[in-house]
Order: C-alpha cells, then sequence, then structure tokens
C-alpha cells in the first residue's frame, strides 16, 4: 500500500491576510491540474445524457449558419456570404459572452466547495473560461471543415493573427472574469446587470454591422475613426474576419479596415497589453475579495 | 522535531452589519450609511505544532475552534497574522464537498485529489486503495447522484485519508457510516499518529481529546485559556464550561458556604457522601449537586437534589444534608467527587468542594471501564449425532 511513506513535508504553505501578484499567480499555475479538472468536468457535465456530447457543440453553429445563410438569400440583402461574415464574428463573440456570463456565476454557483475546501479561488472563473474556450476551438473547427467545403477563397496572410488575437482575447476575458466572480460574491445583482450589459455589447461590436459602417457613422458626425477599437473585443473580431471573410471589401463597400497585416497586428498588441494591464489589476481585487469570500456565501 | 503548523499572530474579525438591507433599493438609499459592528472570532493567537502531535482543539460553541481550523485549512485567510503549513494538507471537513452529482465516483476522485494538488497520473496507483476503502465495489463508475448518504461520505473520507497527506484536520466527523466504518476510521488515525504525521482535531468532546490526543488547546471566545498535556487541558476545559454555564468563580458569599464533606464507607457498596453547610440566615432556593467521575476525568454519574426531588432548606447556622451512593454497579478503583452548592434560580455556583479520592471501590472485579455488567462466560458442547 502507498501509504507506508515517512512523511518528507517538502511544501510551505502560506496563510496571510494578503498575497502579493506574482505569489497569487504562482498559486493558480500551481493548480493547472486542478484547473484542467475543472474545465473536463465542465465539458463533461454539460454533454451528459446526450448521445452525440461535444458533437452538439459543433452542430450548433453550422445550423446557424445554414439559416443566415437560407435566411439572407432567400430574402436578399447584406454582403455577399453573409453567413460566414457574420459566423466569423459571432464564433468570437460566442467565446465573450459564454465566458463572462458563465464566469460571473463561477463562485457563487460554488458555495459549498468555496465554504470547505483551500484552492485559489480564481481557478474557478477561469475554468469557465477555459471551457469556454474549448467550445470555441470545437465550434471554429468545424466552421473551417466548411470554409473548406465551399472554398472560401480566404487571406492566408492573415490567418497566422488569429491564435495570437484568441490568446490575447482570452487573457483580457479571463481578467474580466475574475473581476466579475468576485463582485458577485458581494452583489448578487452583477450578474443581472451583465445578463443585460452583454446585449448591448454585441451591437457594439462590428458583427453584424460591419467595421465599414460603424466608420461610415463616424465620419459622419466628425468622431474619431479608432472609437470602435475602445471595445476590446473589436481587435479580436476583426483579425478573424479578416482572414476567413478574405477581403477588405465589397463591391466598393468597405466591410473591414483597408489595412495591412501590421496594423492588425497592432491592434492585437494593444489588446494584449490591456489584458496584461486588466490582469494585474483583477489579480490585486480578486485577492482582496478572496479574504471573506467563504464567510459572504 | 521540525514545526508541521506555525501560526503567528493570528486573528480573525468579522465585520457584521447592523442593520442588514435586502434589496438594491435599500442598499442604494443606505450607501456609506451602513453600520457595522466587529466580532473578533478569534484573538491573536500564537503557537505552534510539531510534525507527529495528534493535537485536540477544544471549545464550546463559538469558541472560535472552527475558525481557527478554517484559517490553517486555508478557507478563511486571517485578519492578522500568518499561518505556516509544511506539506501536504488534507482536512476532514469536507467530505465529499467537491463532488459532482452527475460525475461518476471515479471522476469525482479526481477532481476532488486535484484540489489538494494531486494530477490524474499520481493517483492512478491510489484508485484501487480509495475505492477499497470506500468499500464502494462497483458503484464507483455510478454517478455519485445515486449514492446513499453514507456511500457519499464514505467516498470523501477515502479520498481525503487515501491521498497521502502530511497534515490532516478532522472537525468531528469521526463518526462517518455504519460503526463498522467508523472503527476503520479511527483506525486509520491512529495509522497516521504511528506514521508520524501531524493530525488537528477540533472537538468539544474532551473524550475523544483524551482517546486519540496528546496534547489540547483550549479556547474561550477567541482566546487560548490552556495548552498542554490532554488530561491538564480537559481539566481547565471543564472547569470553564462550567464556569459559563453557571459562573465564573464560587461566590463564597458570607451567607452561605460549605462547611465540611465527609466520605462514610457504610455497608459493602453503599458510600456515604455527609455535606455540612453554613448559612447566616435560614436560606431558601439553594441546591446540592455531587458528581463523580472516573480518573480520566469522565463523568460517570451527577444528579442535583432537585432531580431527586428534595428542596434544600437552610436554617441558621449549620445543616446536615447527607448523599448516600450505590456504589454496586461500578469497577473496582478511586473515583473523584464533586460536591456544589448551586443557586437555584441563577444556577450561580456558591460553593464546591474536591474530594480527589471520593469514593474508593475496593471489591476485586474482571474487566475495565466504568460499570461492571458482571460478564459471565458460559460454554456449551453439542455432541454431534451420528444417525444410527
Amino acid at each position: 500500500m502507498s501509504l507506508h511513506r515517512t512523511p518528507s513535508p517538502t511544501e510551505l504553505t502560506i496563510v496571510a491576510p494578503r498575497r502579493d501578484v506574482i505569489t497569487h499567480l504562482r498559486e493558480i499555475v500551481s493548480y493547472r491540474e486542478l484547473l484542467f479538472s475543472l474545465v473536463r468536468k465542465e465539458l463533461k457535465v454539460r454533454y451528459k445524457h446526450s448521445t452525440l456530447g461535444l458533437l452538439w457543440s459543433m452542430i450548433q453553429p453550422l445550423f446557424l449558419l445554414l439559416i443566415y445563410s437560407v435566411v439572407f438569400s432567400v430574402l436578399g440583402g447584406g454582403i455577399p456570404r453573409l453567413g460566414i461574415w457574420i459566423m466569423s464574428g459571432l464564433l468570437v463573440w460566442t467565446l465573450v459572452s459564454t465566458s463572462v456570463t458563465t464566469a460571473v456565476q463561477s463562485i457563487t454557483a460554488n458555495g459549498a466547495l468555496v465554504g470547505k475546501v483551500r484552492f485559489p479561488r480564481a481557478v474557478l472563473p477561469t475554468a469557465t473560461v477555459g471551457a469556454a474556450l474549448i467550445h470555441f476551438v470545437l465550434q471554429f473547427s468545424a466552421f473551417a471543415l466548411v470554409l473548406l467545403v465551399v472554398r472560401q477563397p480566404v487571406d492566408w496572410a492573415y490567418m497566422w493573427l488569429i491564435p495570437f488575437a484568441i490568446a490575447a482575447l482570452v487573457l483580457f476575458l479571463v481578467a474580466l472574469g475574475m473581476m466579475v466572480a468576485a463582485m458577485n460574491v458581494y452583489a448578487r445583482d452583477t450578474q443581472h446587470l451583465l445578463d443585460m450589459l452583454i446585449l448591448g455589447w454585441f451591437w457594439l461590436t462590428p458583427i453584424v454591422f460591419t467595421y465599414g459602417l460603424f466608420l461610415k457613422y463616424l465620419a459622419r458626425h466628425d468622431l474619431p475613426d479608432w472609437l470602435p477599437m475602445l471595445n476590446p473585443i473589436t481587435p479580436a473580431v476583426t483579425v478573424v474576419q479578416r482572414a476567413i471573410y478574405g477581403k477588405a471589401s465589397v463591391n466598393g463597400t468597405s466591410v473591414l479596415p483597408d489595412e495591412s497585416v501590421m496594423w492588425y497586428l497592432r491592434n492585437t498588441a494593444v489588446l494584449a497589453l490591456v489584458a496584461v494591464v486588466m490582469m494585474y489589476v483583477a489579480l490585486r481585487v480578486f485577492d482582496r475579495a478572496e479574504v471573506n469570500m467563504a464567510e459572504s456565501l | 522535531m521540525s514545526q508541521a503548523i506555525v501560526v503567528d499572530d493570528v486573528s480573525k474579525i468579522f465585520r457584521i452589519a447592523t442593520d442588514p438591507v435586502q434589496s438594491l433599493k435599500e442598499r442604494l438609499v443606505a450607501v456609506g450609511r451602513r453600520h457595522f459592528t466587529n466580532f473578533t472570532a478569534l484573538a491573536p493567537l500564537t503557537f505552534s505544532i510539531d510534525q507527529g502531535e495528534t493535537v485536540g482543539i477544544l471549545g464550546h460553541n463559538g469558541s472560535g475552534k472552527s475558525t481557527l481550523l478554517k484559517c490553517i485549512a486555508g478557507i478563511l485567510r486571517p485578519t492578522t497574522g500568518t499561518i505556516a503549513v509544511r506539506g501536504r494538507l488534507a482536512s476532514l471537513l469536507e467530505l465529499g464537498a467537491g463532488f459532482h452529482p452527475e460525475l461518476s465516483g471515479r471522476e469525482n476522485v479526481y477532481i476532488n485529489a486535484a484540489f489538494l494538488g494531486i494530477s490524474r497520473k499520481e493517483i492512478g496507483s491510489l484508485l484501487d486503495d480509495i475505492i477499497d476503502f470506500a468499500e464502494l465495489g462497483q458503484f464507483i463508475d455510478e454517478p455519485v447522484k445515486h449514492y446513499s448518504s453514507g456511500m457519499y461520505v464514505r467516498l470523501g473520507f477515502a479520498v481525503a485519508v487515501n491521498l497521502d497527506p502530511d497534515v490532516l484536520l478532522v472537525d468531528e466527523v469521526l463518526a462517518v457510516g455504519d460503526e463498522a466504518f467508523a472503527k476503520k476510521c479511527i483506525g486509520r488515525v491512529k495509522q497516521f499518529q504511528s506514521e508520524g504525521r501531524t493530525i488537528l482535531v477540533v472537538t468539544h468532546s474532551s473524550d475523544i481529546v483524551r482517546q486519540v490526543c496528546n496534547r489540547a488547546i483550549v479556547l474561550d471566545h477567541g482566546q487560548l485559556i490552556a495548552d498542554g498535556k490532554p488530561a491538564d487541558a480537559i481539566t481547565i476545559f471543564r472547569e470553564h464550561l462550567h464556569g459559563t454555564l453557571i459562573d465564573d468563580t464560587p461566590h463564597r458569599s458570607a451567607r452561605v458556604h460549605l462547611d465540611e464533606v465527609r466520605v462514610l464507607d457504610h455497608g459493602d457498596d453503599q458510600v456515604r457522601l455527609e455535606v455540612e453547610v453554613m448559612a447566616v440566615e435560614p436560606t431558601d432556593g439553594v441546591m446540592l449537586s455531587v458528581e463523580v467521575t472516573d480518573k480520566g476525568n469522565r463523568l460517570v454519574y451527577r444528579v442535583d437534589s432537585s432531580q431527586l426531588g428534595m428542596p434544600v432548606h437552610l436554617d441558621e447556622g449549620s445543616t446536615q444534608f447527607a448523599f448516600d451512593l450505590n456504589v454496586s454497579p461500578l469497577l473496582g478503583g478511586t473515583y473523584p467527587c464533586t460536591i456544589r452548592l448551586i443557586e437555584a434560580e441563577t444556577g450561580r455556583l456558591l460553593d464546591w468542594h474536591d474530594l480527589q479520592t471520593g469514593v474508593n471501590v475496593t471489591r476485586s472485579t474482571a474487566g475495565e471501564g466504568v460499570a461492571d455488567l458482571g460478564a459471565a462466560l458460559l460454554r456449551r458442547t453439542h455432541p454431534v449425532d451420528h444417525p444410527a
């Protein structure tokens, strides 16, 4: 039996009122095994008792793509291959909205756990973003398959940017998720407020409306053209759209900024920088909130 | 010997809203005007526990013992001070807390282990031990929502004790499942002790402390009031407990006090305790109680005059009382006694008298424990009838 071991305690755990950002981060990283376990659990539980299981997360976007394509080809209007345009933005948006709406409840929904087991609580919101990322990867692979079948002329020059854009976005979402999850412990209004805000946020992101349409509006009202980029989702969405949709304008109308790869790369870098700063703030805020979490649930 | 747990100047203060607001509207209206009071659950505590010690934390409800355990477990964080724990810590306050009802027992073991920082790979070899210990058999692959509560707790316990912890925290849950399993759990805790692991037990039962601990810490209102050998700590705990229940120190009022207490052996199985009470004026509304314990401070018997249906009336001067005790059910040995004089209405302790020798049962008896159940061992044979 494995129990006959002389205790040789090496790890030293310190419980203190506060910890600095580096210690906090190191603690989260040391619990990565738990993070993977929780992500696996989220995926397993979600498709429990269904025969197709994870396939559902691939079928759903394909069905959506079919609907958009059929509806707009019947009704007309919009830009050509509108289904593919919308899907390339919508998949990124689904990653954002799923992450945020599940992360906000990740701690309050696990009250029993938080009250009884020791672990860095930031793992909980991180795990929900992780599960959303896995879904995104699955959905995106299914989408890629369709692109291959319909011979979508993607722009390979921009393709390599996608992983970087998604990585920066995920870092941003983890930071945001940690903050809203901590807030929700002390004021449950957060989750309801967020459910509402996310609806408005969707329309501030160039998904159904094109980026070109936003620019046209801004020009008409003498507003600066960098305004849409204040939305941290926009850099990631536009990178994916530029690569998948393959062109910046159709029939003379601009749908995306007609800029070089470097311009998109710069936006991605800014997003990454914002995400890092957010992460620093989130780790500090979360550490402060964690002190009384177990009693507040 | 190295230190396993170091508690350094740890305090915990809870902020309690004195005017709790429920709705968002109330909250908005009350912004910046809410009133809080601070509740000190733990006064600054400093102590350390060596590797291999089994320490009982004694205290009654609200003494802060669970808060302390949660701080050591890292579930709560102290308001000031730090706690250092060396080695892997598992706590038995969490039996099955991390379980997800939809997942199988096996999956849940993986997740539970991950909370202790153990990877899927590492647990591979331990899984069979856990399933064995929890007595789950093929149920391990069923979703835990189909488990009985006993199975649930058994699996939780099995995970906690089989994952090789260096420090084990226990919160009065040793009696899990049926009696056989509870025995197995105590056995495992004893095995841990012999292996030199550190165990911390939180309880309000002095019996558990006496049975398994080699050191005890007594908490009261967040303050450490005793730290030492179990027997000494238990004595302080019990005195303190009576103190809080009845009052702090005896009110040796000039009005009434115990003058003399005598033990008179009186027949084979009869003991008479004679008590002389002094009063300066005629007094009613007092009670006399007698408490018999064994040498380990375990309560054997306690009764007071009101339970016996006998009002205590004191005349001016001295009044004599006598408790007649039938000690025939007791095993041979010495049993300390305490006589208490209590104000009936308030429960205030007016005076007490300890008799260390107390009741002496000289009969030679077989067996151990408290009561002599007079066992006899019979033997009977049934010769096999060979058919003719």
